[in-house]
């Protein structure tokens, strides 16, 4: 493994050192028939604002590596072994490309990444010049799959499936409990992203029988709530929504508690700020919060094997990991069925993939325009301080609590 | 508008600008004494929180607690910072300084960006949901508790300037550097007092922030274009103007949120603050060339 940077030596951690078993086991054996690494670059912010989830990815994609090593490499081609080719794109767009190229000449047989969507679009857009492989990991926004170019896969849901999922989801979750939501309050970040998934689901809300009371924007930050929950309070909504990021998240969920507001659920599409660690580092604010977000099958009992391994190298579970650890799967996948890492062969097999061997509530890989189209996201619920899937049923992991309790 | 929304929205702005202004604080006493911008101030903010966070996650010491430990590690940071960087830079030319405030500000954000990452953290503790009920308005605890302490802290830095002999040395220092060490005052030690104090106001100030917002590589940013904006308007190098800048503000952004919604609250900031600037160009508190 390489790290494609110029940002010199990473920073000693437990995550390292889990990467560095990644390499190890990447490392080609000296003398011996062993056929040629397969290399694949590894790009994602790693540093700047993005460098969580960027990192996040990295981990899940260089277990994949390790674990794929251990198992004897890509059988189909002698054991070959897989090479990462790491790189930082810094949260900037030039840079991802910039890193296509460099890990192109380097020999890259396949690319994936980018976590962020503007880094997925020009990194994608530069490996189409050498028609190289390339899977998404995390990089939700359409155009990334419906550009035309026939070097793209992505195995996860995009962002027009998660919202189109979001309302049915909603729908059957209030309908089974009788209904009590009847209408909503929705707020939003200001930016395009919060604004137009604000209007998307107000519209949407209508066709469930669920009145849009108000959209309220706020800037990215905003420094405090009060102000948006004294109006919500105001309202008297049953439902609030949220689309926001990280931080505001956080901050917005908290004064919702703090000053009482009676309702009878909230639910956001892709919350920012949703995932395990806000379940234990805010546990009164989080139980019984819900989210539409990408999550692995809770009832698959690799997942839980999985997590584990996770959370025993002192790092958080998140969507992230698992969506950097499936995108390397996926690539090794069509390696095996092409018996061959040739650019051609592999998105040959990529394209008739029915890659099946996850743990995300899919069912087998089908790609139309380099989009799996059998993905989906799920309903998700904190429940005492854990995250369940509680929509679709066929995977829901608990029954959602809804309305929550009062008090 | 309803008005007990108003009413609520009032208080809440005092409320912030309390703590708006012992971030302030720390900006104009640098500035004042040392006659520095110093852009670093929102990365060593992060830093404070980001100590009182530890101390809080492995110490278990409530913030609320912990503020004179953080007030004192921060002070101390400030003094080395002063002696190491800021100090023998500030002997050349002034865009020397800004390029070392503003130097000092990357390395501190990707030092925290490299040990934390770039994620957000936050604390719940056993007064986060607490509230004081005030007729219909339900008032955060922690926050009435910022407010009161920024106000404690304000009061006894403005006595600490006008009733010690330290006090009135960096007063002294402030006004006629020159004219100080003809009466036995050594500038350099004033300079890093001053630096200190500024920055243990930000440890202070940390402590107070945590229990009601989060702690992120990034959450200077948050706060440094407003204490910015308080120093400027109150009267660069005023305490007072830093008290009454931050309290405006606050109570201005809380409005300007309320009528204008929170996306163009910040413009009600910018208007009170070109409006005060052309009334009086020295700021609230400035003095009047």
């Amino acid at each position: 493994m390489s790290e494609t940077t110029s940002r010199g030596l990473g920073r000693l951690t437990r995550r390292s050192a889990l990467v560095a078993g990644a390499a190890t086991l990447a490392m080609p054996r000296i003398g011996g028939a062993q056929p040629a690494a397969v290399k694949i670059g590894v790009i994602h912010p790693v540093t700047g604002a993005l460098a969580f989830s960027g990192s996040q990815c990295r981990l899940g994609a260089t277990m994949a590596i390790a674990d794929i090593n251990a198992a004897g490499g890509i059988k189909a081609m002698g054991g070959a072994k897989l090479e990462a080719l790491l790189g930082d794109a810094q949260g900037r767009a030039e840079i991802a490309a910039s890193l296509v190229d460099q890990m192109a000449e380097a020999g890259a047989s396949g690319f994936t990444g980018c976590f962020a969507s503007p880094l997925g679009l020009a990194a994608t857009t530069a490996a189409a010049k050498y028609n190289i492989p390339f899977a998404i990991d995390s990089g939700i926004v359409d155009a990334i799959t419906t550009r035309g170019l026939k070097n793209v896969f992505r195995l996860f849901p995009n962002l027009s499936m998660t919202i189109g999922g979001a309302m049915p989801a909603l729908d059957a979750i209030n309908k089974k409990a009788g209904s009590p939501a009847k209408t909503a309050v929705v707020v939003h970040e200001d930016g395009e992203f919060g604004t137009n998934t604000a209007k998307q689901q107000a519209a949407a809300l209508a066709g469930i029988g669920i009145q849009a009371l108000e959209l309220l924007p706020h800037a990215t930050p905003t420094r405090d709530f009060t102000n948006i929950v004294l109006k919500i309070k105001a309202l008297k909504p049953d439902l609030v929504m949220i689309t926001n990021y990280q931080n505001e998240y956080a901050l917005l969920s908290r004064t919702l508690v703090q000053q009482r507001v009676d309702l009878v659920g909230t639910y956001s599409i892709l919350g920012g700020g949703f995932n395990l660690k806000f379940a234990k580092e805010a546990p009164t604010v989080a139980e019984n919060m819900m989210d539409f977000n990408h999550w692995y099958s809770v009832k698959d009992p690799r997942s839980a094997a999985f997590r584990k391994r996770v959370e025993d190298s002192n790092n958080i579970i998140t969507f992230e990991v698992i969506f950097g650890y499936f995108a390397i799967k996926l690539l090794a996948d069509a390696w095996e069925r092409a018996g061959s890492a040739g650019k051609e062969p592999t998105i040959e097999a990529l394209n008739t993939s029915t890659f099946s061997d996850h743990f995300m509530p899919y069912g087998p890989t089908k790609f139309v325009n380099g989009q799996n189209t059998g993905s989906q996201a799920v309903a998700l619920q904190i429940q005492k301080g854990d995250m369940e899937v509680v929509w679709p049923d066929a995977f829901a992991s608990k029954s959602p609590v809804f309305p929550r309790p009062k008090g | 508008m309803n008005a007990e929304i108003l009413i609520a929205a009032l208080v809440n702005g005092v409320l912030t600008g309390g703590v708006y202004a012992l971030v302030a604080l720390g900006l104009t006493l640098i500035y004042g004494v040392l006659h520095i911008v110093n852009f670093a101030h929102g990365s060593l903010l992060m830093v404070g929180m980001f100590a009182a966070y530890m101390m809080a996650t492995r110490l278990g010491i409530d913030p609320y607690l912990g503020l004179p430990l953080v007030a004192a590690f921060m002070g101390g940071l400030g003094w080395l910072l002063y002696r190491f960087v800021i100090g023998p830079v500030s002997r050349g030319e002034d865009r020397a300084i800004l390029l070392a405030t503003l130097g000092l500000a990357v390395v501190l954000d990707n030092l925290a960006l490299v040990l934390f990452t770039g994620d957000t953290r936050q604390l719940e503790t056993n007064l986060t949901f607490t509230m004081a009920e005030v007729g219909p308005l339900l008032l955060s605890v922690p926050r009435l508790i910022s407010f009161s302490v920024s106000l404690a802290l304000a009061g006894l830095l403005w006595a600490f300037m006008a009733l010690t002999d330290t006090g009135r040395a960096i007063r002294a220092v402030a006004k006629e550097p020159e004219g100080a060490k003809l009466m036995g005052i050594r500038p350099e030690r004033i300079f890093a007092l001053a630096y200190a104090i500024g920055i243990a106001c930000l440890g202070a100030a940390a402590c107070l922030l945590l229990p009601s917002f989060y702690v992120s590589p990034y959450v200077g940013n948050v706060f440094v274009l407003v204490a910015f904006t308080i120093v400027v308007l109150g009267g660069m190098g005023s305490f007072p103007g830093a008290m009454v800048g931050g309290l405006l503000i606050g109570v201005t952004e809380s409005i300007g949120g309320l009528y204008l919604g929170e996306s163009l609250g910040p413009i009600g900031i910018s208007a009170v603050f070109i409006a005060v600037l052309l009334l009086r160009p020295t700021g609230l508190f400035g003095a009047v060339r």
